[in-house]
């Protein structure tokens, strides 16, 4: 089938378009950019764009879909329904399953799994050490070649010093990054917020920035000898941040992401104990969110991931100190995304590269543009369109989400992968 | 005056009129309390349920008390502090209990938050008997309500609290009460059980018990929660109590008129040393005889009960 994307506002950071222009698909590729209106549309589907943008489809790096072992939160069916619902193409799923993705055996059930019943492109990260536990590295080599993107203990640190060496030289060797979630587990112990004065007056077990900040030292420490690449995931300590700045102005192979909610929500927000304000990292305050925006208008921090992290109610609706860390964050990426727009802190190009062309090009993938010739995962959004949040309707299963019932501008009208809509707002 | 709320979850929520509310009327309901037949029928009809998910001795019995001297039928359950193990969530549980139509929820959980929790899913009045190191706020009501017995006032009155400030849920809520009726606040402990920007809940901060009770007009120790000794907040019990257990010597650079509470139970000479509990400054079995009332007056209020049926 051939498309014609017509009308829209083409924003492609890889060719550096930012303008009109009407795009081509045939054969699941993009076949060529036009000037607007100039392309006959006979034996075309036309899709108007009429006041969208028109830009790679969205790339997420970090999401949790719970498949093998928890289904009952998300699958790779309903997590890839999610991210298509967002403007994402492309994801790839953290390896905390159970069991966990530390073999080939669960990488290529993964891969197939995401063959027959996603309808995005779903990519496997494997676990850095088997089991998660930080013991054992896993068969990398084995795993790249079933089809992992990246290694990751996501969740369960590598808190071995040494094991952690031993992970970024190996990992070396096959030209894949290593994402840490930094968080020194002896100092986060207990905690389920942020430590500083709303967990003071809440009484709730805190969570202080330095565990984090600590872990992202160490790492980078580690880049120099063992060569390897370090990817820091979900950056939330203002602190983490100038020790990224710091570490790239020194030429080290360091890139990091944040997700949606810590550069909007503070710990302030855990007062009335909403359990769907319970995420690891915790939500800190606003000096970090103010060094965030800094750090992505900088381009220390190199794009931005949700960490999709989808929970059930018998998970949520508990205790505070009792609810499984964190929340969905697909289908709200977009209108978040774009309040960093509406405040200055990215032009609407930034952050789109953000979301496509930084994430491929870190993790290598042949992705995140729409240069003649490559792949037609194309993301339709009008920036504009205000609504408001319903969880309800969101594709996940889960719908742990803080911004239910947000007023919010910025929809998802059609999600391309291949060539093929694979979801239309309507 | 009137108390305005629907439930009592926090002393945080309280304005200065709610909280003298509670404190009059339970000076009401001590009467009751000190007479021979100490029961009267406001509440009959009535269902309270008592519903500790950790083990308490002093609370349970004392709203146990407060609901059956007021002829309520009070039901105790012993939950396991951990619901989710049992398998049975605490929503489910208090829901249960309110479908069996009783009248008023008191609720002590491990977990802060958890009171709130409940009153989320809850049509009838919770009392927080204590939630994880959130707030304990009747503990601080009968606190205030014995601080007043002796000092006829409360506000422009020195308080200085001396211990694990960090989990303690009555100093939250005294600090809570105690700044909203204009009285002054300091912590003591070491620095380990300071809580991070306890400032900004308006109190002074000191590393040093002499120095932090030198001008107050009430000191309240705190307990030493001796099942916490595996973590590092202080060396050993020894060097505690050294530095910050209040014994007659260093009780001597207090005030003359001193008054000395604990909310119990109390580790005799580990914060508080015998001498100092049976001497003349400690009122520390004055806040348990309190409680009684201030309980009593708690559930008249939230049932929201004219004066007339107290009679």
């Amino acid at each position: 089938m051939k498309l014609l994307i017509k009308n829209g506002r083409v924003i492609d950071p890889a060719s550096g378009i930012n303008e009109e222009r009407d795009v081509v698909v045939e054969k699941g590729k993009i076949s060529s950019i036009e000037k607007k209106g100039s392309v006959p549309e006979d034996g075309f589907k036309i899709i108007d764009a009429q006041g969208c943008i028109v830009a790679p489809g969205f790339i997420d790096m970090h999401v949790h879909f719970r498949e093998p072992g928890f289904e009952y939160k998300e699958t790779i069916e309903s997590g890839a329904e999610s991210a298509a619902a967002g403007g994402f193409t492309t994801v790839a799923v953290m390896p905390n399953t159970n069991p966990v993705n530390d073999v080939r055996s669960i990488t290529e059930m993964i891969v197939n799994i995401a063959k027959t019943k996603a309808i995005v492109n779903v990519l496997p990260i494997a676990a850095i050490t088997k089991g998660l536990k930080g013991e054992t590295l896993t068969e990398m080599a084995d795993l790249k070649n079933a089809g992992a993107v990246a290694f990751s203990d996501d969740g369960m640190p590598v808190s071995s010093n040494e094991i952690m060496r031993r992970a970024l030289e190996y990992s070396h060797m096959l030209d894949l990054p290593l994402i840490q979630h930094s968080e020194i587990k002896d100092l986060t112990k207990g905690g389920c917020m942020n430590e500083g004065f709303v967990s003071t007056e809440l009484g709730l077990g805190g969570m202080p920035r330095e565990a984090e900040d600590i872990m992202v030292y160490r790492d980078i420490s580690l880049l120099p000898r063992t060569k390897g690449r370090l990817h820091v995931a979900h950056i939330s300590s203002g602190n983490s941040v100038d020790l990224v700045r710091q570490a790239k102005a020194k030429g080290l192979p360091v890139t990091c992401e944040v997700a949606p909610h810590h550069f909007i929500l503070t710990d302030e927000c855990v007062r009335g104990y909403d359990t769907n304000t319970k995420m690891s990292p915790p939500l800190r305050e606003q000096w970090d969110i103010d060094a965030i925006k800094e750090g992505l208008r900088d381009d220390t921090i190199d794009i931005i991931a949700t960490d999709h992290a989808p929970h059930d109610t018998v998970d949520k609706e508990v205790e505070y100190a009792n609810a499984c860390f964190g929340i969905v964050g697909l289908e709200t990426a977009l209108p978040l995304t774009l309040k960093l727009v509406d405040e200055g802190v990215l032009t609407l190009e930034k952050a789109v590269e953000k979301l496509t062309l930084t994430p491929a090009q870190i993790f290598d993938l042949d992705k995140g543009t729409l240069k003649p010739g490559s792949v037609a995962d194309v993301v339709i959004f009008n920036p504009e369109t205000a609504y408001k949040i319903n969880a309800a309707d969101f594709k996940s299963k889960s719908k742990n989400t803080p911004f239910d019932g947000w007023d919010v501008k910025g929809q998802i009208v059609h999600t391309i992968v291949q060539g093929k809509i694979v979801y239309s707002n309507s | 005056m009137q108390y305005s709320q629907k439930h009592l979850l926090g002393i945080k929520d309280l304005s200065k009129e709610d909280i003298l509310a509670v404190l009059n009327a339970a000076d009401s309901f001590k009467v009751y309390t000190q007479r021979d037949i100490k029961k009267v029928p406001t509440l009959r009809g009535r269902t309270i349920i008592n519903m500790f998910f950790e083990p308490s001795t002093r609370t349970r019995t004392s709203f146990e008390i407060a609901g059956k001297r007021m002829s309520a039928d009070v039901i105790n359950i012993a939950g396991s502090s951990s619901s989710i193990v049992k398998g049975e969530t605490l929503i489910d549980t208090v829901k249960n209990l309110e479908a069996m139509n009783c009248d008023i929820l008191i609720i002590r959980h491990n977990e802060a938050g958890a009171a709130e929790l409940a009153a989320r899913y809850l049509k009838n009045p919770v009392i927080n008997a204590g939630d994880g190191y959130h707030e304990h706020p009747t503990q601080a009501l009968l606190d205030l309500m014995t601080i007043r017995d002796h000092k006829q006032t409360l506000e422009g009155l020195k308080v200085t609290i001396v211990g694990d400030i960090a989990h303690s849920r009555v100093a939250r809520s005294n600090i809570y009460a105690m700044r909203t009726l204009g009285m002054d606040v300091s912590v003591v402990g070491p620095p380990t059980m300071i809580p991070v920007d306890i400032e900004k809940m308006g109190v002074k901060v000191f590393y040093n018990l002499e120095k932090g009770i030198q001008e107050a007009d009430v000191i309240m120790m705190l307990r030493i929660q001796m099942e916490r000794q595996n973590k590092t907040f202080f060396p050993t019990l020894r060097e505690y109590s050294n530095l910050f257990g209040l014994n007659l010597e260093k009780l001597k650079k207090a005030k003359k008129d001193v008054l000395i509470l604990h909310p119990g139970p109390v580790n005799r000479g580990v914060e508080i040393s015998p001498d100092v509990i049976n001497g003349p400054h400690s009122v520390i079995l004055n806040q348990v005889t309190n409680g009684v009332a201030i309980r009593m007056a708690l559930m008249y209020l939230l049932l929201g009960l004219n004066d007339e049926t107290v009679n």
